[in-house]
């Protein structure tokens, strides 16, 4: 759900339902660091509702454009994360696999 | 004010100040961006400037674009086990660490038991508390596997595993203690038979299986069924018996934390130990025997003098007895790298490590994935 004004593209607050700081602080983040964001901020309005406002206000572009980049930033993080992860524990099998090897060669 | 006072305010100029190159933080903003530093009463620069616009004025971008971040994240395993593991997270921020932990918690799927049939129970522990038991053993089930069973759908072979236990205590035997080993998975669903008004209709049990589990590979070797063998259950005496059905279906730990796959996963900052000074001789002894945990070592600079190192900086744990007395927070400095994370995770035992922590950054991917698709 998106709250703000017609005539102002540029700030904008939206609800989202089910949600709570594991996206809604991750997201503040990426959009934190887009040069076009002023402002960036979240709040649960009420602890037992299951919901999140973020709050986006843009030097200009439309707000919905900028939390849609931040996402898709995040994503393409979360992407490299999973990649370099999954390289790391290879690397650090087949280092272990060598020792293992070597301590049978002893 | 004093005459000399004033001609040192007067020869004070902002122009005399060295020059800060460009592109480039001075010192002290630096350390206060990259390091929280922890002073004897109370950590500062504890937040992360993350305003992509905080350093605009001296010409410095605090932007993260994916490309530094691309070249600057690294992950290091340290230790990786059957059901343990820690790796060392470099270049990321606190706030995705962070969504990465709460994700491994409370928001991975895994398989739990949710519904317990009790067919006969005459031991010491009540129905109630030998289900609740029941439901707290991890599951060694892929729950990639399995779907999630809402309200009204019936329990199926996509939806549910059925698990039998059926012990009993002879008469003239000794006490007995039931282990998790003894929940036998029935692949085909429940055994027990529905009562039915209509005589004549084919007797139903519990779920409505249309083919049988047994094909259900787990990415270990190990078959589905409790993760640990040794957890007790319940006690026996002679005569008691319990007859019983336990369902476990999909769930994440947010609901309850029975589904949590993780014992624990949590995260800390790698801690940074820094000499201000050269610490000699008899206050090198003195540091080095106030660290409980052994950070400092001493080395030998010739000329009979000593002098202390840091060793092992990452074993602080920030008990600050270092800089604990007069002056000594002036030789040592405690600090904290604010993009280090030492990060941990102990499986309960559905998924190994290495696989629970991938699948929560897919979920944090899903969670931007549902929001992009809802905006556009
Ligand atoms: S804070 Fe504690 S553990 Fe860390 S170096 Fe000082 S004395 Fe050792």
């Amino acid at each position: 759900m998106e709250l703000g004004s017609l005539q102002d593209p540029s700030k904008a607050t939206f609800s989202f339902v089910d949600e709570d700081h594991t996206l809604a602080n991750a997201v503040r983040f990426s959009l934190n660091q887009d040069p076009r964001v002023s402002f960036c901020g979240y709040s649960i309005p009420h602890p037992s509702d299951a919901r999140v406002n973020i709050r986006v206000q843009t030097t200009g572009d439309p707000a919905r454009e900028v939390l849609k980049d931040g996402c898709q930033n995040l994503m393409l993080m979360c992407q490299h994360v999973r990649s370099i992860f999954d390289k790391a524990v290879d690397d650090c099998r087949k280092n272990n696999h060598m020792e293992m090897e070597t301590s049978i060669d002893d | 004010m004093s005459k000399q006072e004033n001609t040192e305010n007067k020869k004070f100029s902002i122009w005399d100040l060295p020059d800060v190159p460009m592109g480039q933080l001075p010192p002290h903003l630096q350390l206060q961006r990259t390091r929280v530093v922890c002073k004897a009463d109370a950590p500062i620069h504890t937040d992360n400037i993350i305003y992509s616009g905080a350093y605009a004025s001296m010409g410095i971008d605090n932007s993260v674009h994916l490309g530094s971040f691309r070249d600057n994240f690294k992950v290091e395993v340290i230790r990786l086990t059957k059901d343990d593991m820690e790796f060392d997270m470099i270049g990321i921020d606190a706030a995705i660490a962070n969504s990465f932990r709460r994700i491994l918690i409370s928001e991975l799927p895994t398989m739990a038991i949710e519904k317990v049939l009790i067919a006969n129970n005459t031991s010491l522990i009540q129905d109630e508390v030998l289900s609740h038991r029941l439901g707290l053993i991890p599951i060694s089930a892929d729950p990639r596997l399995f779907e999630y069973l809402s309200a009204n759908d019936t329990p199926n072979e996509k939806n549910t595993i059925v698990f039998k236990l059926h012990v009993r205590c002879k008469r003239g035997e000794p006490r007995r203690t039931v282990y998790s080993e003894e929940l036998k998975w029935l692949p085909n669903g429940s055994e027990f038979i529905k009562e039915s008004e209509k005589v004549d209709t084919k007797p139903s049990t519990y779920t409505s299986f249309t083919c049988s589990q047994d094909s259900l590979q787990n990415s270990s070797s190990k078959p589905i069924g409790p993760a640990e063998d040794k957890i007790i259950l319940a006690k026996l005496g002679p005569g008691q018996e319990i007859e019983l059905e336990a369902h476990a279906v999909k769930g994440i730990g947010k609901t309850h934390a029975k589904w949590s796959p993780v014992a624990t996963a949590w995260y800390r900052m790698l801690p940074e130990v820094v000499l201000l000074e050269d610490v000699e001789d008899e206050t090198a002894e003195e540091l080095k025997k106030k660290c409980p945990v052994n950070v400092f070592d001493i080395e030998d600079i010739g000329n009979g003098k000593k002098r202390a190192t840091v060793a092992r900086p990452r074993a602080c744990t920030l008990c600050r007895e270092c800089i604990r007395g007069e002056e000594w927070d002036k030789r040592v400095a405690l600090r904290r790298v604010k993009d280090h994370f030492i990060f941990t995770i102990e499986s309960a035992g559905a998924l190994p490590p290495e696989v629970l922590f991938p699948e929560a950054v897919k979920i944090l991917e899903d969670k931007c994935e549902r929001v992009i698709t809802e905006l556009s």
